[in-house]
């Protein structure tokens, strides 16, 4: 089959590969109708994230019908099913996940040893991520093998397009959860870093949950005009002073809360000086990760607020200004989406016609152009803020 | 296929599917060079830097050791950003360095200097060099910028089907359940499964 392939630094590859096949009782193999780039495989793509291995598949946003199941699927999915597949492997049994805590599942991670000594504790496994959360092969491919999978899937019905339901297996629920996490009240300023897909679908939870006013943060015009579109304020950063305008839109008090849609890597840009600092430290390995949005937030929030982040961070970040944080009494919540928890709610406000989430695609190609797409997208050439993938499909219909 | 792609199976179960043969890309030929140029600086300036007084024996230029070593210095840093997600900066870069080692090569150019032919050899040597940098920093910069012109309009894509008001009173009206909080309800675990849990 054809599959996206990890082969080192900005290498990635349309390469043929051998099909997956069934390798425990709860696994189910499922055939790829569409897949998409995420804004977190480009921090794969740029190699920051530390232990892939070249010959690693990249993709966790997928979905598509089941081929092949297990002999334990206990009625819980069926050859022919259509299902999207969430990003984060669940067993369902253990302690994490009767909480609902599906994204720190203590049982899917294969590396656990491995992931153990890194993190303290082992988290969930992923699909096409790094070895730490397991190196399981990803759904940039036309068949995906599903471990856990009568757990680990979203069933789906007939009738509504793939374009509509992708999102559940990632940045829907994503931008649910960082909204979520706000806890918002209707008196609230909600303020999203980052309006790439998770920022906008961010942008969007924050209005369905009540926000008096929401605010969307980049400098990509085309993104902040999808904000706008959404129900954000934009604020273009490179225009403009955030903290003076964050400060006009409340009264001088900050938002109560804000949301990291951005994460590690931080645009670079000589207005904000840490930026640049930030990337030469990275650079020389002093450094992981480009936390200026963090320190934007610690600093503009409003006493005894919520920073909620949801953009995904690797390791080490320098000059956090925690004092500040804790004088605040800020709270933070974090972490990797637990899809599931989620899901029910976001696929009943589809199929009500409450959201669309298929706004925020702005390319559809074959898996062949993906490798080229990775840079459309790491380059915000042509536009380009969400890309499908869709097996077999040859020709460029963005 | 590579050797690294073969030797990683071994950090793979028997039915991930491995590499069978390669495909197209996402490097292309400018990433290549880039790729190709950053390496080269990192050779050259480490030669710099630990062979210095070969360098101004050569060039006429003994007493100068420690200029040498700085040009090293820089070059490695050229090839580190032409290695980096900041390759752009990191081929200008080497453009700029070109221009400080053809001064510095002229000023060896003297009629005095015995090495003068050793020296106008380096500077063809560099010239040549320069103009692949050039045409390596065009080609990439045309290939990975972003045409600022070309801005589409999605000021229509709102998500919500029925608008953004109704979303909103939506909003107003919905009575939020509990599961959709920072800690759901059903997060809760009851206490007889908690100690299950416990136990394990």
């Amino acid at each position: 089959m054809k599959a996206l392939v990890w082969h080192g630094k900005e290498d990635i590859r349309c390469d043929t590969v051998s099909d997956p096949a069934i390798e425990d009782p709860r696994d189910a193999i499922v055939k790829v109708t569409s897949c998409a780039i995420c804004g977190s495989d480009l921090h794969l793509f740029h190699n920051f994230i530390p232990a892939m291995l070249p010959g690693d598949i990249m993709g966790h946003e997928m979905m598509g019908e089941v081929v092949e199941v297990g002999s334990a699927m206990n009625g819980h999915l069926s050859k022919g099913d259509r299902v999207v597949v969430p990003f984060t492997i669940f067993c369902g049994e253990c302690s994490q996940c009767r909480r609902g805590n599906f994204s720190v599942c203590e049982t899917t991670n294969r590396k656990k040893h491995l992931a153990d000594k890194v993190f303290g504790h082992a988290t969930a496994g992923l699909f096409g991520y790094t070895h730490l959360t397991g190196g399981y092969p990803g759904g940039q491919a036309e068949y995906l093998r599903v471990p856990f999978a009568d757990k680990t899937h979203i069933k789906v019905p007939e009738g509504i397009p793939d374009e509509k339901l992708l999102f559940l297996g990632d940045i829907f629920p994503t931008g649910w959860q960082a909204a979520v996490q706000c806890d918002i009240e209707p008196s609230d300023t909600v303020v999203v870093w980052g309006c790439g897909p998770v920022g906008q679908m961010a942008i969007r939870s924050a209005i369905l949950l009540g926000a008096r006013q929401v605010v969307g943060i980049d400098c990509v015009p085309e993104r902040l005009a999808m904000a706008e579109a959404g129900g954000a304020i934009p604020v273009n950063f490179e225009d403009e002073s955030v903290i003076e305008r964050l400060n006009d839109l409340t009264g001088g008090k900050g938002p109560e809360k804000c949301i990291d849609a951005t994460g590690m890597e931080s645009h670079i840009t000589i207005k904000h000086p840490d930026t640049v600092l930030d990337r030469a430290k990275q650079m020389f390995m002093l450094e992981s990760d480009r936390p200026h949005v963090l320190r934007e937030m610690i600093y503009v929030c409003r006493p005894a607020g919520v920073i909620s982040i949801a953009g995904v961070y690797s390791g080490f970040v320098d000059k956090i200004p925690f004092g500040m944080a804790m004088n605040k009494g800020l709270t933070f919540r974090m972490g990797q989406t637990h899809v599931n928890r989620w899901t029910d709610e976001l696929l009943e406000r589809i199929k009500s016609e409450q959201i669309d989430p298929s706004f925020v695609i702005t390319h559809t190609v074959g898996l062949e152009d993906g490798p080229e797409m990775y840079n459309v997208f790491r380059n915000k050439q042509d536009s380009c803020i969400k890309v499908v993938l869709k097996p077999g499909f040859d020709e460029v219909s963005s | 296929m590579n050797f690294m792609t073969q030797a990683s199976r071994i950090a793979r179960s028997e039915s991930d599917p491995r590499v069978l043969k390669s495909g197209r890309g996402s490097l292309g030929g400018a990433d290549q060079l880039a790729r190709a140029l950053g390496w080269f600086s990192i050779a050259l300036g480490v030669t710099q830097v630990l062979a210095a007084p070969r360098y101004t024996r050569a060039l006429g230029l003994r007493g100068r050791e420690s200029l040498v070593r700085a040009c090293g210095a820089r070059e490695v840093g050229h090839g580190v950003l032409s290695l980096s997600t900041q390759r752009r900066a990191g081929l200008w870069s080497r453009v700029g360095g070109d221009t400080l080692d053809i001064a510095a090569l002229a000023s060896a150019m003297r009629r005095d200097n015995p090495k003068r032919d050793n020296v106008a050899t380096a500077l063809a040597v560099v010239l040549a060099i320069t103009v692949l940098d050039i045409v390596a920093a065009q080609t990439h910069t045309a290939r990975h910028s972003r045409r600022k012109t070309e801005v589409r309009d999605y000021s229509d894509r709102s998500g919500f089907p029925q608008g953004l008001e109704r979303a909103r009173d939506a909003a107003r009206n919905v009575d939020l359940r509990a599961d959709i909080r920072p800690t759901p309800q059903s997060a809760q675990v009851s206490p007889a499964a908690d100690r299950t849990s416990r136990a394990q």
